[in-house]
């Protein structure tokens, strides 16, 4: 029999997970602060990719929280529950979005033509970035900065997809629109982003180049 | 079969996702490799797949948490339906939870005992102990063979995934998502 590790165990949250969810339904309303947990940061994630603001966002999270709260009897086992989360807020965030943007044009990038091909602007030359980079303040800012660039519906995909690491199936039924939309949207977020950061990331990165405070490494 | 740049660009996101079928999948890497263009623009939307689903770029604001619970200690009362229980059933629910708590806690303390190579680390998943995973010198992850997420520069080893558990390696949330999901 293989020996067993401890690490390599089934994780208590996920094993605990429908038993949380059937004594929260039993009246047992604390242990809702245990179910949500893991999953704090990637509902704020949600809603502020859709949002774009920090209060608007918060907001958004804490009553897409407490509807998932409120609606808790719907949840159909079948689903996980952080899809059902993420779907909840995802809805949370668009409809706050509707009625603030409700007489203003979408920005030109939400109307760029998904189905034609996107073509690279950039080839400098990427080496293996080591994580540890993202120690530092001004990479995450530069990351987040390029990720706000992106257009809406871009921007939804990449952070469902590459950021909470939901599958193609969940981030499509997260937002309501086809895999076959979440793999063309999630090809051209990823080549946009890596236009917007392959001169910093490829070029002054690799060369080691310090970062002097207050300027752009590119 | 040979492929173009265009025809590169186009399939590099599903090449990433291991989505492609074989035939494609090895006319896209020999054409990778004798391609400079094509060459970077894989590695960078590596880099950029890579970076951005590292857990730290899920950043909350100071306090968002505890806001959060305030809100639902606000609002849930308001939300829930009169109690069915009487109050020797509240007691004992009170006791289950205290034990239930308790022992998440201890779980949870037993599995924080190897530290990660990864904020990203998934401990705690269904990976079969005994299963051959790849691990690269300077990695934190251990990856199923050929997955595209494995850097080809770095030096590679073949070990079991309770060893490269033990060594603070943690499972690659693409190619391993089958274990993850089942755990």
């Amino acid at each position: 029999m293989p020996e067993r590790v401890i690490s390599l165990e089934r994780p208590a949250e996920q094993f605990n997970e429908a038993m949380l969810i059937r004594r929260v339904r039993d009246g047992e309303h604390e242990f809702f602060y245990e179910l949500i947990r893991p999953y704090e940061r990637r509902v704020y994630a949600a809603a502020f990719a859709i949002l774009r603001n920090e209060a608007d966002a918060e907001d958004a999270a804490q009553e897409a929280v407490l509807k998932a709260f409120k609606h808790i009897r719907q949840f159909r086992a079948e689903a996980r529950f952080s899809t059902w989360l993420i779907q909840i807020t995802v809805n949370e965030a668009r409809m706050r979005r509707r009625k603030a943007h409700a007489s203003i044009m979408e920005p030109i990038a939400d109307r760029q033509d998904e189905e034609g091909n996107y073509t690279p602007r950039d080839f400098a030359d990427w080496r293996e970035i080591p994580s540890e980079t993202l120690e530092r303040n001004e990479v995450r800012e530069m990351l987040a900065e390029a990720l706000a660039e992106l257009g809406q519906i871009y921007r939804e995909v990449f952070v469902l997809r590459d950021m909470q690491h939901l599958s193609i199936e969940e981030t499509a039924k997260a937002l309501g629109i086809s895999s076959a939309s979440v793999k063309t949207r999630l090809l051209r977020a990823r080549l946009m982003l890596r236009d917007l950061l392959a001169p910093g990331l490829g070029g002054a990165w690799n060369s080691r180049l310090s970062f002097e405070k207050g300027t752009k490494p590119w | 079969m040979v492929v173009s740049c265009e025809e590169v660009w186009r399939e590099v996101s599903n090449y990433l996702e291991g989505e492609l079928e074989p035939g494609l999948r090895g006319a896209m890497e020999e054409h990778i490799r004798g391609c400079k263009r094509c060459t970077a623009v894989l590695e960078g939307t590596r880099n950029v797949v890579e970076l951005y689903g590292d857990e730290r770029m899920l950043e909350v604001p100071l306090g968002f948490s505890q806001r959060l619970h305030e809100r639902l200690d606000e609002n849930m009362p308001a939300y829930m339906p009169p109690s069915r229980r009487s109050l020797l059933g509240w007691m004992v629910a009170a006791a289950a939870a205290v034990l239930v708590v308790g022992s998440l806690e201890v779980i949870r303390s037993v599995s924080r005992g190897s530290e990660m190579r990864s904020e990203q680390a998934q401990i705690g998943t269904g990976v079969p102990p005994d299963m051959l995973v790849i691990v690269s010198e300077d990695g934190k992850l251990f990856h199923v063979a050929g997955c595209t997420f494995i850097h080809e520069k770095a030096k590679l080893q073949t070990i079991s995934a309770a060893e490269a558990s033990r060594l603070g390696y943690s499972p690659c949330v693409r190619c391993m998502k089958k274990y993850l999901a089942d755990a």
